[in-house]
């Protein structure tokens, strides 16, 4: 068990180089492969699961080697992590099975790129030291620079060069914050830098430099624009990857980092961070509103919903924070179910364009089920897992600052009109082209790749405490820490 | 006069021997070509045999003077000549089929490449001015030659001739700088010159700045810093391939060297006039690198501005002006080193059965023709851009470490958004060979050059391996200890 971290993370790139040097020419190999790989990889990652401790706030199976000089090669997960871990296993095999028949050229590269891309994504939620974090967050570009440029969409060139400048733009200033982190206390290990107290000024300057990078990754208003075209061109597989994990990457920095080791910056910026999520949530959903093409209004509804995101992870209170994970777990469920079942349609039709559908239940009524469920999810209806995370938040932003409540919550009313209206222009209405009459409902392959999704949608909605207990004892930690940081700034400002 | 006399030289002695014996060899042979090739396997081997008579220790005293304190070895000059050997035996290995097809494989090229080598082995030991005068001219003539060495080619004679031209113009004001310093500190020798510029009032001495500023503009233009780097592009394009590999690697890890022990051994005491001066040939370069590459369509020209913006990232270790400085330098240099040999490597199989070709369209659909090249190239292009886990991101993080201890803010965020922007065309190139459409394919991939090809990759991919990495990051921080007394943390 020791080193099981490093399996869980590494195993994908084993199987990456099966597919590399085992089999030339096989497409069906390297599906094969890739799929077991996955669901493997799936099955260890709930065995850390079963295994993790829920009442500890530490890192658990924490595993610690020399590397380059004073740099650690240093593995671990809390609560926190731990999700987002299970979170991308699970859905590495939803995604593979999902370019089963959608990916025909190159089938062997796209494997190898979407298992290098799952070690890259597990090694950035496990990393525990700085540098190494840096290094998986980084390198999870190379992949998804040639997933989007050489299996997508018309403008996927355009899109590609987009993702990767701009995302990388945001990185390089952090990584400049984090060797100056590495002066100041003389380490790179995450746990020891958490307990770090760095000078209130550097902690501002600190903290803007790590917003850049996970404000973009995140992504927020105004740095939002390069995702609606990368997940417009990206294949059904990628788009899935980018909105249900890449994009917690920046939650997951804020929890990780700019909130437990910048409290003073935190407190200090919060406002901002208020700012841009509420102008995100309302201005990405007006966006969203006039859209045309099925995936990009899912993907400005993905920009609304990180704003519930940032806007519960600032409030710095265990509801918001509990809010703001769970959103993201949910929002990594709910629209990767979307995407997937955009690829459902785009597969049989070859267009994402809302115009060219409509009447859709008359023919496939199993898909109008799946698709219904996750459109209510994603509007947040109670009974499903989008209630509970923007509930949650909403309700800290609400003790936090009534006005940023009361903004925040338009949002939701918005959601609901893009999503309900999408919902009806697609499968609503009557079926008048004659292009639609000779669809098929969903295949067994289709069914067993949305089901898993449907069952979790609702579960989570009902019963969300299995999530909620692995998190508590971390935010818990976290919100404690937070607070008695800022204390002594507090009673300074209020003489 | 025992053989401990001669044992700081034994590399350089190894060198001028050899290059003596081939001279010989190749004038009293009949088969010119035949002569060149045995020629050029001699010399990779003599380079080897170099190589390991500095790292093999018992051959080499930890640190000595020689010649009245002209010449020295240490730590850095032993990491540093290291790498120079193995990147020359490395072009030279490249160099031998293309020059064959080519019909100028003839036995002088060797020999002038061993003297250029054995020029930058001086350099990188040099600890007065005259011996880093005589190591870098003595380089600087061999490279002439060898720059215009396909004689009926005329961008080849002309690449010649502009080098030859600049390159003794800037010849010539390091050797008026380095008049000046004589003039005002009385002395030639390194240390003399430190002692003598502590003394009072001597910092201020404008003799002192003048020829401060003359050497290290002499010297910018050897490391083709900008906005002294206007001869690079059309001598990298002109040259044959090969030789344009050779110009890329080798030399300039010499002139950085040179700059290092020069700047931190002989001005210690006027920092921070040094300082402003390559901070700025530091920011002038990663930006003029960066967005001078993007408009380039010929891939010798776009590495020559890319080899620009490198040398800029380079100096930023300089300027920090501390240990980690000068061990981020030499790190630099060994990735640097090891990523444009791959490349040029690359470049040397962008060959149909016309020829060569150059132009950076000609890659289009690589990956789907050759995916072994257009892979090993991507990985190339990918860590020249930076892009973690790959060595060209540690050059970095290496560089700007010590940047952000000296507390150099600016100069590492104008360098690292300068980095994104160099990330642009280096993406082109990718983009090129993985999304567009295929191009006819080229000619199969040479031993030798697949050989080193697949070496450098092999390097870049696996430096985050502490048994790569580490080595070479412990081997540096040893060598930039033997400089800076003081040590890295």
């Amino acid at each position: 068990m020791s080193n099981i971290l490093s399996v869980v993370t590494f195993l994908p790139l084993v199987g990456a180089a099966l597919i590399a040097f085992l089999n030339r020419d096989a497409d069906g190999n390297a599906r094969w492969i890739a799929l077991w790989t996955t669901v493997i990889t799936f099955l260890i990652s709930l065995l850390i699961w079963w295994n993790f401790d829920k009442t500890s706030a530490g890192f658990q199976f924490v595993e610690e080697y020399a590397w380059l000089g004073p740099l650690k090669y240093k593995m671990g997960v809390d609560g926190i992590s731990m999700l987002f871990v299970i979170l991308t296993t699970f859905l590495m095999p939803l995604c593979i099975l999902a370019s089963w028949e959608s990916v025909e050229t190159r089938v062997k590269e796209y494997m190898i790129a979407f298992l290098v891309l799952e070690t890259l994504m597990l090694g950035v939620f496990c990393a525990l030291d700085i540098v190494l974090f840096y290094l998986f967050f980084e390198g999870g570009l190379i992949p998804m620079f040639l997933i989007i440029g050489v299996w997508g969409g018309k403008r996927r060139v355009y899109a590609s060069f987009k993702f990767f400048l701009y995302t990388l733009l945001g990185s390089v200033l952090m990584l400049l914050a984090m060797m100056a982190m590495y002066w100041h206390a003389g380490t790179t290990d995450i746990p020891t830098l958490l307990a770090t107290t760095f000078p209130a000024d550097m902690q501002f300057w600190l903290w803007l430099a790590f917003f850049a990078s996970f404000a973009v990754k995140m992504p927020m208003w105004p740095v939002h624009t390069w995702l609606p075209d990368a997940h417009v061109e990206a294949p059904t597989g990628g788009s899935v990857i980018l909105a249900a994990i890449l994009l917690k990457m920046g939650g997951y920095g804020f929890l990780r980092f700019s909130l437990p080791m910048f409290p003073l910056a935190s407190e200090q910026l919060a406002p901002l961070v208020f700012t841009l999520s509420i102008v995100a949530i309302i201005y990405t959903s007006l966006v969203a509103l006039v859209q045309e093409d099925i995936k990009k209004l899912i993907a400005y509804s993905s920009v609304a919903h990180m704003g519930f995101v940032t806007m519960g992870i600032f409030t710095a209170s265990q509801q918001g924070i509990d809010g703001a994970i769970f959103q993201m777990l949910s929002h990594g469920i709910v629209s990767a179910a979307l995407f997937l079942c955009v690829g459902v349609v785009y597969d049989r039709m070859h267009t994402r364009e809302i115009a060219a559908y409509g009447g859709l239940v008359e023919r496939m009524p199993k898909y109008a089920f799946a698709f219904m469920v996750f459109t209510m999810a994603n509007v947040g209806l109670p009974g499903t897992s989008g209630f509970v995370g923007e509930f949650l938040t909403l309700m800290a932003a609400f003790k936090a600052n009534t006005w940023v409540a009361l903004l925040a919550t338009t949002g939701v009313v918005l959601s609901a009109a893009y999503a309900l209206w999408l919902y009806r222009r697609v499968i609503f209405g009557p079926l008048t082209k004659a292009s639609l009459k000779g669809l098929l409902d969903l295949s067994p392959r289709e069914i067993a790749v949305l089901a898993p999704l449907v069952i979790l949608t609702i579960f989570y909605g009902v019963y969300p405490a299995p999530v909620l207990d692995v998190t508590a004892a971390s935010v818990k930690n976290l919100v404690q820490n937070y607070e008695t940081a800022i204390k002594p700034a507090a009673a300074m400002l209020a003489p | 006069m025992d053989a401990a006399f001669y044992l700081p030289v034994l590399p350089e002695l190894i060198l001028a021997v050899g290059a003596m014996a081939l001279l010989m060899l190749g004038a009293f042979t009949k088969d010119g070509v035949a002569a060149g090739r045995t020629g050029a396997w001699l010399a990779i081997a003599l380079l080897v045999i170099a190589a390991g008579a500095i790292a093999y220790p018992p051959l080499q005293p930890a640190t000595a003077l020689a010649f009245d304190g002209s010449f020295v070895t240490d730590g850095l000059t032993r990491f540093l000549k290291v790498l120079i050997l193995i990147a020359a035996a490395l072009t030279l290995l490249m160099t031998i089929d293309d020059f064959a097809r080519a019909k100028i494989m003839l036995f002088e090229y060797p020999v002038l490449v061993l003297l250029a080598t054995l020029g930058m082995l001086m350099m990188v030991s040099a600890n007065d001015l005259i011996a880093l005068y005589l190591g870098l001219e003595l380089q600087s003539l061999a490279l002439y030659v060898i720059a215009a060495f396909k004689r009926d080619d005329v961008r080849s004679s002309e690449a010649g001739l502009k080098y030859f031209v600049l390159g003794a113009l800037s010849s010539g004001m390091l050797l008026y700088g380095a008049s000046m310093l004589y003039g005002v500190t009385g002395s030639v020798g390194y240390e003399a010159i430190a002692a003598a510029v502590q003394t009072d009032g001597m910092a201020t001495n404008v003799g002192l700045t003048v020829g401060l500023v003359f050497v290290l503009v002499g010297l910018a233009f050897k490391i083709s810093a900008v906005p002294f780097h206007m001869w690079t592009p059309d001598v990298y394009e002109g040259a044959p391939t090969p030789v344009t590999a050779f110009f890329a690697g080798a030399p300039k890890v010499a002139a950085v060297a040179l700059l290092l022990r020069f700047t931190q051994s002989a001005l210690p005491a006027v920092a921070s006039q040094w300082q402003q001066i390559v901070i700025f040939l530091a920011i002038a370069s990663m930006v003029l690198g960066a967005f001078a590459a993007i408009g380039q369509t010929n891939i010798k020209r776009l590495m020559a501005y890319s080899s620009i913006g490198h040398v800029g990232f380079a100096l930023v270790g300089l300027a920090s002006n501390n240990a980690e400085g000068t061990s981020g330098v030499l790190i630099y240099l060994a990735i640097y080193v090891a990523m444009t040999l791959g490349t040029f490597a690359c470049v040397l199989s962008m060959r149909r059965i016309s020829g060569n070709v150059e132009d950076i369209s000609q890659l289009a659909g690589l990956a789907k023709t050759d995916l072994r090249l257009a892979t090993i190239l991507a990985l190339l292009m990918f860590s020249l851009a930076g892009i973690p886990p790959l060595a060209g991101f540690w050059a970095k993080w290496y560089a700007f470490l010590p940047a952000i201890k000296a507390g150099l803010y600016p100069l590492a965020v104008i360098g690292v958004i300068a980095s994104v922007i160099g990330a642009f065309y280096y993406l082109r190139i990718i983009k090129i060979m993985f999304f567009d459409e295929a191009a006819e394919p080229f000619e199969p991939v040479e031993r030798n050059a697949l050989a080193v090809m697949a070496l450098s990759a092999l390097f870049v991919v696996a430096f985050v391996v502490p048994f790569v990495g580490g080595n070479v990051v412990d081997a540096a921080t040893a060598a930039a200890t033997s400089l800076m007394p003081g040590g890295v943390r």
